[in-house]
């Protein structure tokens, strides 16, 4: 337990150490904002509510969250550095959760750094702050289900490059699968994988959530999702640390 | 007692290609053994399978009495591992690189403090602490490697290349710290460095091709030639073998 604070803690730093965490919550801030303020119409609207804000959240996550987590293994391969760090005495299990922690966390504080939304809408009318809330309690979920993606392919390639593309490519496939456009597609030709595809639809659970429909099933979902792809992590990194 | 380390049998092969080919050899405490061999011989691939960092095709090697497949943790605890290239973390600095390793070496609160601080001084780091390690020279990378190996004073220490892209004075410091740890610990090197293995070396093993060609002390094997030069008995020895594995 011990270790999993002690690699996040590490792993943290190293984000603010470089140019990353800048660059990561200045654009973040900026296109959500962008996109808020003017492509989703935040004024026009006229209702105090952070809609167009979750409606573009895991889009704009789904582009910068592999870039966060892309670094993660691939970093320590190329550099060599994962000799070092999986023989010291820890787990690997320990060193992929404190890893993904560390990322996780930094998301969190970007997702924190967007307050002033949340002010704007309440000087300028009384918003329904519990659905705010468990808009950003699906943002978290969100991230942390993106990350533990791009963590494992991250895991697979000393090219952050490929563990950029491929987390994208990934996050992306849960993402829309459960737009129309996906699940008509199944339906009309293997129905049996529509009502899978739209289980598995981050995008459509993430809107349920910032709705204020917060269910059990969604939260479970998505711990599931991470605890997946961080076991997934694991066996990658077991498999190919040396390779 | 059981050797420090213990090593039986091993083996790894990626694909068709065999690395290492039956390793077998212990350490006792007080040896230094020099590891020797022609690049691609599989020194690093065997120091990696000793560090629990290469999982064995075959065979099984253990630390201070815990199979490295088997006890990781327990067996991790009891080495200290300089990884081929010494690998750090660029952006930290030397006292925060150290103080991470110290940490998840179990250690806090002044513990953690003498124990760096100790380590600082024993590689004589102490003008750079505050430097971040990317901005250091190869030779003082070297030396924080080496700190991060000695900070738990580990009864085995296996290091990789030691003193390679170090000046000779920084060469003769180092090898006078392993022959002053030398007494307490089991000490495994691996060098291209011949003169070296002369220098700190109560014992030499010679791997080609992946197999051990030769394992004596550094003057019964210099003495297998007439001109007494452990140079020419190494040419002698691992020239075949890899002749062999080209043809």
């Amino acid at each position: 337990m011990r270790n999993i604070f002690v690699i996040a803690g590490r792993e943290l730093a190293g984000y603010f150490a470089t140019p990353v965490a800048a660059v990561f919550i200045v654009i973040f801030l900026v296109l959500q904002g962008v996109l808020t303020f003017n492509a989703g119409g935040f004024f026009t609207r006229g209702q105090a509510d952070l809609v167009p804000f979750f409606e573009f959240l895991p889009w704009v996550f789904l582009l910068l969250v592999p870039a966060i987590s892309m670094r993660l293994w691939a970093e320590e391969r190329r550099l060599g550095t994962i000799e070092l760090l999986l023989t010291l005495p820890v787990t690997d299990a320990e060193a992929v959760i404190g890893k993904f922690l560390a990322a996780w966390l930094f998301c969190i504080i970007a997702l924190a750094l967007t307050f002033p939304f949340v002010i704007t809408v309440n000087i300028l009318g009384s918003p329904d702050n519990g659905v705010i809330a468990a808009g950003y309690l699906g943002g978290v979920l969100v991230s942390g289900a993106f990350l533990a993606v791009g963590s494992a392919t991250s895991a697979m390639t000393k090219n952050q490059v490929i563990a950029f593309v491929l987390g994208v490519a990934i996050s992306f496939v849960f993402a829309v699968s459960g737009y129309s456009v996906v699940t008509d597609f199944l339906d009309r030709n293997l129905p049996v994988l529509a009502s899978i595809a739209r289980g598995f639809s981050v995008i459509q659970r993430f809107r349920a959530i910032s709705q204020g429909l917060l269910s059990l099933s969604d939260v479970v979902f998505f711990a599931s999702f991470i605890c997946f792809w961080l076991f997934l992590n694991v066996i990658v990194v077991d498999h190919r640390k040396a390779s | 007692m059981a050797a420090l380390i213990e090593i039986r049998g091993l083996t790894k092969r990626f694909g068709g290609f065999t690395a290492v080919d039956d390793v077998s050899f212990n350490v006792e405490r007080g040896e230094v053994l020099g590891f020797l061999g022609p690049n691609g011989a599989g020194k690093t691939t065997t120091m990696r399978m000793l560090a629990g960092f290469v999982t064995p095709t075959a065979g099984s090697a253990a630390v201070a009495g815990h199979d490295v497949a088997a006890e990781p943790v327990p067996a991790r605890r009891a080495l200290g591992f300089l990884p081929e290239g010494a690998p750090t973390y660029p952006e930290m600095t030397v006292a925060g690189f150290l103080r991470f390793t110290a940490r998840i070496r179990g250690y806090g609160g002044s513990e953690l403090a003498s124990r760096v601080a100790a380590a600082i001084a024993l590689t004589e780091l102490q003008s750079v602490r505050l430097q971040p390690v990317e901005t250091l020279s190869k030779g003082f990378k070297r030396r924080v490697g080496l700190a991060q190996a000695l900070l738990h004073d580990p009864p085995v220490l296996v290091l990789d290349e030691p003193t390679d892209g170090l000046d000779p004075n920084q060469k003769h410091e180092v090898r006078t710290l392993i022959r002053r740890l030398a007494p307490e610990k089991a000490i495994v090197i691996s060098t291209h460095i011949l003169e070296e293995v002369e220098a700190v070396c109560t014992r030499a093993i010679i791997i080609a091709a992946g197999r051990i060609v030769a394992d004596d002390t550094p003057a019964a094997l210099a003495a297998r030639d007439p001109s007494g030069r452990l140079e020419e008995v190494f040419r002698a020895i691992t020239r075949p073998a890899v002749l062999a594995r080209a043809a």
